[in-house]
């Protein structure tokens, strides 16, 4: 199972650094986070989409993370419009939706979808462990950055173990039901999988004492980060910035 | 339970990052190198966790496992639950940067608050080790959902019918999750109690059969 399913790639954006990545990614979010009007938070899709196509990544991939990314959204339209007090737009059954539950849900769904999108386009298309020496590079406590690193180390270690497990319970019979004895198996299996796993660091974790680890964690991929990269983590963040601007003083409405 | 992205106003947003910044820092200074690789196991359990789904009736849900999370490391459990939130955001997209505030002190506040109540529990041996580790489960989850519905509700009263859908349907996950809880204590205590950084003492079990179980487990 590959979790990393956008990471492989030739495009510019696979090629910039994480950490350059990383501070686009965060400036452009938050900037698209405080937008306000519908106009604004449209233009930060469209940032969203164009990076989205500059990443060109696999349609269908990216069209079932999408609408599955908008499953909490849809939710929210279910009740959103009815429970937002404001001049009704059409009544049925007592359930009044309202020109500003509309507006608010529109909204969310737009700058949702803007931050997704974007940061498809420009984490996703990392590897973990790219991002992990980035973090450190952007001066991270040491020691998030290392266990941000064991954790996807570790991940592989646990997944592996589970899904062998679940295999030989399921050859043994086992099908999940709403029962206790689901609930137990699956609790078994999550212990044996726990220690397993806990044994298994346990000596990798000695070997690496053994071997002189200090607390670095020394990364086989260096590389050199260009100025291509600072200048487009720039235009990304600086774009973001003059949204949220042209939000703040309304320039959309003199248009 | 994650907040999607551009949905909650900036002040909650940057409130609750605030906080789990403080969090985290509390967690980052007690981790010591040594627990390093138990605390990354346990933040890839909590990761892997949530892509178990178990039936419960006609749906299924996935598995938490912070209360777990919360007995095993305490504090360490925001840094935990930080790291694999974030992996989460990265690899699936659920959640992301500006919400990971929120969603790290939702999911990571409950734990902290069951290390206070359950290990001292287990501890001292006043309660069976099965009530206090399904208690624990459940109460992590359970606070957990009332935070999340909390900070929907904080949002807006428009968003009140959404946080009450999302705790109402959150009930089954807390008592499964208080159910797995109970059982993965249990076996761990008996096969690799030294998975635990603190002694666990029962009613029932003498230590005599405990050091029996662990050493045949060896």
């Amino acid at each position: 199972m590959t979790l990393e399913s956008f990471a492989e790639g030739t495009s510019p954006l696979h090629s910039m650094d994480a950490a350059a990545k990383l501070v686009a990614a965060t400036i452009f979010s938050v900037c698209t986070a405080l937008l306000t009007t519908i106009e604004a938070a449209c233009g930060a899709l469209l940032i969203g989409l164009l990076l989205l196509g500059i990443a060109k990544l696999s349609a269908r991939t990216l069209a079932k993370r999408l609408l599955f990314v908008n499953a909490f959204i849809a939710f929210l339209w279910l009740t959103l419009p009815v429970s937002t007090a404001g001049t009704p737009l059409y009544s049925w059954n007592g359930f009044t939706v309202t020109h500003e539950g509309i507006h608010i849900a529109l909204l969310i769904t737009l700058k949702s979808n803007a931050i997704v999108t974007a940061f498809i386009a420009l984490l996703a298309t990392s590897n973990i462990t790219d991002i992990g020496t980035g973090l450190a590079k952007l001066r991270v406590p040491q020691k998030l950055s290392l266990l941000f690193l064991f954790t996807w180390r570790y991940l592989h270690v646990i997944l592996e173990e589970y899904k062998r497990l679940s295999t030989a319970a399921t050859l043994r019979g086992f099908v999940p039901g709403t029962n206790s004895h689901t609930y137990k198996t699956y609790a078994n299996l999550i212990a044996m999988v726990l220690i397993k796993s806990h044994d298994r660091a346990e000596r990798v974790s000695n070997a690496m004492k053994l071997r002189g680890f200090n607390g670095t964690f020394h990364t086989l991929y260096t590389r050199q980060s260009s100025p291509f990269d600072s200048i487009s983590a720039c235009i990304i963040a600086l774009s973001g910035i003059a949204l949220l601007a042209a939000d703040h003083f309304q320039i959309m409405e003199l248009l | 339970m994650h907040i999607a992205e551009g949905v909650l106003p900036p002040v909650i947003l940057a409130s609750c990052a605030a906080l789990s910044a403080a969090g985290v820092c509390i967690g980052v200074k007690k981790l010591d190198y040594d627990r390093l690789m138990t605390t990354a196991i346990l933040s890839a359990s909590f990761f892997v966790a949530s892509l178990i789904h178990i039936p419960i009736g006609p749906v299924s849900g996935h598995l938490i496992l912070n209360g777990l999370l919360g007995l095993l490391l305490g504090w360490v459990a925001f840094p935990a639950i930080l790291v694999a939130l974030v992996l989460q955001a990265i690899l699936f997209q659920f959640g992301g940067i500006t919400s990971l505030g929120v969603n790290t002190l939702n999911m990571a506040l409950p734990p902290v608050i069951c290390f206070y109540i359950f290990r001292p529990m287990l501890t001292n041996g006043s309660t069976s080790l099965r009530f206090a580790a399904f208690f624990c489960g459940f109460t992590a989850v359970a606070l957990s959902a009332i935070f999340t519905s909390g900070t929907l509700a904080l949002g807006g009263d428009n968003f009140i019918n959404s946080a009450k859908i999302l705790l109402a349907s959150s009930v089954p996950v807390m008592i499964i999750e208080g159910l797995i809880t109970a059982v993965v204590v249990s076996f761990i205590a008996k096969v690799s109690p030294q998975l635990f950084p603190f002694t666990i003492n029962t009613p029932q079990a003498s230590p005599t059969t405990q050091s029996a179980a662990s050493s045949t487990a060896e």
